[in-house]
């Protein structure tokens, strides 16, 4: 099949399902920046989603596009590395036409995935799993609702190295996609010598607006928790 | 006054396809900033032989910039730092007084290397041999020459027909190898 067969193919599901992926981060941004006007709204949104089948559905969804945007890359990589035959150049010189971002996806989507480990571990475990298996999580001795996820943010983001490992997982997650923004689009072909130059703008806007927005939640909370 | 200046050169030497390349750093003292790239590999190659040692094997033909036989990956540049230019074109005054040149093959899945900066450029001759072509029907055809062709296209066939083969563009995206599109204009140039 041309999806696997080709390298066109490959380009198209990776484009496919980076597309998607940008699209849960805009939903999930916008949910985030509700908890900058009230906690309380922000648990609504938790007790709306939690572990209802349409919540179950989406994050099964979002677990399968981040599992083959991970397999395809290491197979491009891989493809790529092969392609260069047995040595590589030992003087690279950087061009100024090609991003920096472009040559170090890999690199900068590996630092995205080990900071998604981390969140899973700091909410999705302790609010999602915890439903679905019908416990609580327990911090401080304190048993924490899985919806209370106001509470999960406030703790969480008062920690400082925590909020220094998120700052270094956002800027990776902004590199990321200031270069598969644009490369999105033009991998399926809408894109050319007018549209690149567009979508390159465009795309730096939307996504330093979409990191923003994750980045404002974290700050927030982290000065809020120590004035 | 002619001016000549000294430098390193590290050169990657591999006597086989098969066999363990590694760099070999030569001195190279008092050269004429007026000699191309070429001919400061002669002048080493001299020294070499004179020194009864083996000669850096290396690509070269026509010497004037349109054969697309040299190749050579220079300080991180094919064809090196001089732009819209082969390496038989790249003059010494390029380079500075006490510099480390470091001089590659090309390095592609698509260029297996033969001997030391030789690489196997014939994946580019199967393109041209497996003359794909289209047929479509035109109907009556006007002569050529009659129809106005836009600046803007013009250039862009300049761009393919330009293409002398030599495969420095293979060093940027070599994802697939033998999959730039320019070089179809190399079976344009044989077959014209």
């Amino acid at each position: 099949m041309w999806l696997i067969d080709s390298s066109i193919g490959r380009k198209v599901v990776m484009s496919v399902t980076g597309a998607a992926l940008i699209l849960f981060l805009t939903f999930h941004m916008a949910m985030n920046c509700v908890a900058l006007i009230s906690g309380d709204a922000y648990n609504a949104i938790c007790e709306f989603l939690g572990a209802n089948w349409y919540a179950l559905v989406g994050t099964v969804g979002l677990a399968v596009l981040v599992l083959i945007h991970f397999v395809y890359a290491f197979w491009l990589t891989l493809l790529n590395r092969k392609a260069r035959g047995r040595e590589r150049y030992a003087v690279n010189k950087r061009y100024d036409t090609v991003e920096w971002a472009s040559q170090n996806m890999f690199v900068l989507g590996i630092i995205v995935v080990l900071g998604l480990c981390l969140h899973l571990f700091n909410f999705w475990y302790k609010m999602q799993l915890q439903e679905i298996l019908g416990t609580t999580a327990v911090i401080n001795g304190q048993s924490i609702s899985p919806t209370d996820g106001a509470f999960l943010i406030r703790y969480t983001f008062s920690q400082w190295y925590y909020v220094l490992a998120y700052v270094v997982w956002l800027a990776a997650l902004w590199f990321h996609l200031s270069h598969g923004f644009w490369s999105m689009f033009h991998s399926v072909g809408w894109s050319g010598s007018k549209w690149l130059g567009r979508w390159q703008v465009i795309g730096n806007i939307y996504v330093t607006l979409l990191v923003l927005g994750f980045l404002s939640v974290v700050l927030f909370y982290f000065f809020k928790s120590i004035f | 006054m002619e001016k000549t200046i000294s430098f390193k050169l590290k050169i990657w030497r591999q006597r086989g396809p098969k066999e363990k390349g590694q760099f070999k750093v030569y001195e190279m003292k008092d050269i004429s900033t007026d000699a191309s790239f070429l001919e400061m590999l002669d002048i080493l190659n001299e020294q070499l032989i004179n020194a009864g040692e083996e000669p850096v094997v290396f690509d070269h033909d026509c010497r004037e910039g349109i054969c697309g036989m040299c190749s050579l990956y220079i300080n991180g540049y094919p064809h090196g730092p001089a732009t819209g230019a082969t390496t038989c074109q790249l003059y010494m005054r390029r380079f500075k007084d006490g510099e480390t040149i470091t001089v590659e093959p090309w390095r592609s899945a698509g260029f297996p290397i033969i001997r030391d900066l030789m690489v196997d450029r014939t994946a580019y001759d199967k393109i041209m041999q497996a003359g794909g072509y289209v047929s479509i029907n035109t109907g009556g055809v006007p002569d050529a020459n009659s129809i106005p062709i836009s600046k803007e296209k013009a250039d862009l066939a300049m761009d393919a027909a330009s293409c002398i083969g030599c495969g420095a563009c293979e060093n940027l995206c070599p994802s697939r190898p033998i999959s730039a599109i320019t070089v179809n204009g190399i079976s344009i140039h044989h077959n014209a």
